[in-house]
């Protein structure tokens, strides 16, 4: 299973166009170059050709949750170096720089939030710490954010994008997959409802596990999903790989996903579901006058 | 009888043989040859124990692969009283790279899970190596829910050097069809006893390995990618191999280190390939005792257990720095 390859290749060039310098930035679909600020409102959707451009985990925050809503937990929860991995880097020295530019302790945030005042746990991760890789720390997390679902019985809601298991904790990354699987069982065993969102791209050990298990699966628009990665498939076979390959519209087409949003409907169609689920309302005392004071109501 | 023999073995396995031919000498000549025999007996116990106490990471892992290492059908074969194979995951075909079934050991009955992988070209190709495709996991899974249906513990053996990568495989849900078991295997209600028995690579590994309890075979490995993928991607070149099982720690000793495994179980001396009846033996009495204790859980307990072994894997740092 060697997708991590793929993915570790396909960082850097996306962080460096992230940065607040680049100001104008080109679609890696039609190569139309838009205006960054253009980009942050429309939800680094291209404004061109409707592609869905890698997007940070802080936006999904901003963009699916009601504003202030979020309250992070176990963000101190750090990665140990518990194999002394080292390839030609250290993967001790490995965490240390990546902390420091991501400014993020690992590659999931965990979290309480609103969507249209349903409380949610909610999950992001974020494809730019280490690939989106999954280690202990993001096993132990999802874990953990599923068991606050359960204890305070709350729907869960898992945005993924990863290149699969962190290769640099061996076996113990592998584990990580049983650990999430079996307390999200666990929550379907108590009938609390899990939406998997699937973003680009999510291949490997991420995808074999929580991310295929939501009571609904979504994905956005043409994201690559899939369980071994093209290239190592392509390497394999000896042979091209079909056109669409291993994308949304694939997976739709072959029954492994339930639906395609895009980013735009997103947030409008999580509280339809939350709604159908029979989740419950929360008003905070802001919403509540909001609405009031709401002209359509 | 030729045999395939690693690099490392052949002094033993030449010792070994100049050992046999004395003996045959002395027995057809009626010569007496007793003295020299048992020097190079004891020799030969010498140069083992150097050979085998001393065995890197990746001669490990040459052991796990080799090809005279007994396969899942092996060790069921001698192990089981008697054993129904069951075919096909009732919605697309077989994949004969998974073997499942019911049987009993000795008096215990179960339902049996695992990788097969083949020994001639032949075999090889038919088994595809022992790298399951979706329809393999889907089958274990019918297996492991009929198993539990009556109340039959399930044993699975691991043996793959990872879930196939290809077109079908991906068209048809690889990365659901191990979801869905882990899920599954997570809370089926009877003992689920998980044993490496050769090669545990990845997902396709995982995919009938979630359990209650996790026994490697002394000469195997588990991990998240095969040293070579692992090599192919850190130093790109996939001759890095032994690099990388260190990088990885990938056998049976450094999984006990991790708290990941819960025990290992020897193999005949030089390895399981060097004796399958005594290999199976040694399984199966291990099989028979791990069992005998797992039945003793009620299976609500089992089941929370079981979810709480998997929550306790891996190693952070939960300091406020
Ligand atoms: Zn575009």
């Amino acid at each position: 299973m060697a997708w991590f390859k793929r993915s570790s290749a396909g960082i850097a060039p996306q962080e460096k166009k992230e940065l607040p310098n680049g100001l104008w930035l080109k679609c890696e679909k039609c190569d139309e170059i838009i205006y960054q600020k253009e980009l942050d409102r429309n939800l680094w959707v291209c404004l061109k050709c409707g592609y869905h451009m890698r997007m940070k985990s802080k936006m999904y925050i901003k963009i699916l949750l009601d504003d202030g809503s979020f309250e992070e937990f176990n963000a101190h929860i750090k990665s140990v170096d518990a194999l002394k991995f080292k390839a030609q880097k250290r993967y001790q020295d490995q965490l240390k720089t990546t902390v420091k530019n991501t400014g993020m302790n690992d590659a999931v945030i965990t979290g309480f939030g609103k969507i249209n005042s349903y409380p949610v746990v909610f999950c992001v991760m974020d494809f730019s710490f280490i690939g989106g890789s999954m280690g202990s720390v993001v096993g132990e997390k999802i874990a953990q954010a599923t068991k606050q679902s359960i204890e305070k019985k709350l729907p869960l809601i898992i945005i993924s994008a990863s290149g699969g298991a962190r290769m640099m904790e061996g076996a113990l990354s592998l584990m990580q997959m049983a650990k999430t699987s079996a307390y999200i069982a666990k929550l379907s065993d108590l009938g609390l409802p899990y939406i998997s969102i699937i973003t680009n791209p999510t291949t490997g050990g991420v995808t074999a596990s929580y991310s295929m298990l939501g009571d609904i699966i979504i994905a956005e628009p043409g994201a690559l999903i899939g369980f071994a990665g093209p290239r190592v498939i392509k390497q394999t076979i000896g042979q091209d790989l079909p056109e669409g390959f291993q994308t949304s519209e694939f997976l739709l087409n072959h029954g492994f996903i339930d639906v395609i949003f895009t980013r735009t409907e997103m947030k409008e169609k999580l509280t339809l579901l939350l709604e159908f689920f029979g989740c419950q309302k929360e008003e905070t005392d802001e919403s509540q006058e909001a609405s009031e004071n709401s002209p359509n109501e | 009888m030729d045999r395939f023999v690693l690099e490392f073995e052949r002094p033993l396995i030449e010792l070994e043989k100049r050992i046999q031919g004395m003996k045959e000498y002395s027995r057809d000549e009626d010569v007496e040859m007793s003295e020299e025999i048992a020097k190079l007996e004891e020799k030969a116990l010498k140069l083992s124990k150097d050979i085998y106490t001393k065995l890197t990471r990746w001669q490990k892992v040459q052991l796990a692969r080799h090809p005279q290492r007994p396969y899942t059908l092996d060790h069921i074969q001698r192990m089981t009283r008697f054993f129904i194979e069951v075919h096909g995951d009732r919605a697309y075909g077989d994949d004969p790279a998974i073997v499942a079934g019911f049987g009993a050991i000795e008096d215990e009955h179960v339902v049996i899970v695992g990788h097969q992988k083949g020994r001639t070209t032949k075999e090889k190709l038919y088994r595809n190596f022992g790298m399951p495709h979706p329809e393999g996991f889907r089958k274990a899974l019918k297996a492991m829910k009929l198993g539990s249906k009556f109340h039959r513990p399930i044993v699975c053996l691991l043996d793959t050097p990872g879930a196939h990568p290809g077109i079908g495989a991906e068209e048809r849900g690889q990365a659901e069809a191990i979801a869905r078991n882990l899920f599954e295997m997570s809370h089926l209600p009877v003992p689920i006893l998980v044993i490496v028995i050769g090669e545990g690579a990845s997902g396709g590994a995982l995919g009938i390995g979630v359990g209650d309890r996790l026994l490697m075979l002394e000469n195997t490995w588990y991990s998240v990618i095969s040293p070579e993928g692992c090599a192919a991607i850190l130093w790109r070149d996939s001759a890095r191999a032994d690099l990388a099982a260190d990088a990885m720690k990938v056998t049976s000793q450094d999984l006990l280190d991790m708290k990941i495994l819960d025990k290992i179980i020897p193999e005949p001396a030089g390895g399981a390939h060097r004796d399958h009846d005594k290999a199976a033996a040694i399984l199966k009495q291990a099989i028979l005792e791990e069992l005998e204790q797992l039945k003793q859980i009620p299976p609500e307990i089992l089941i929370e257990n079981r979810i709480e072994k998997f929550g306790k894997m891996g190693f952070w740092d939960e300091s406020y720095t």
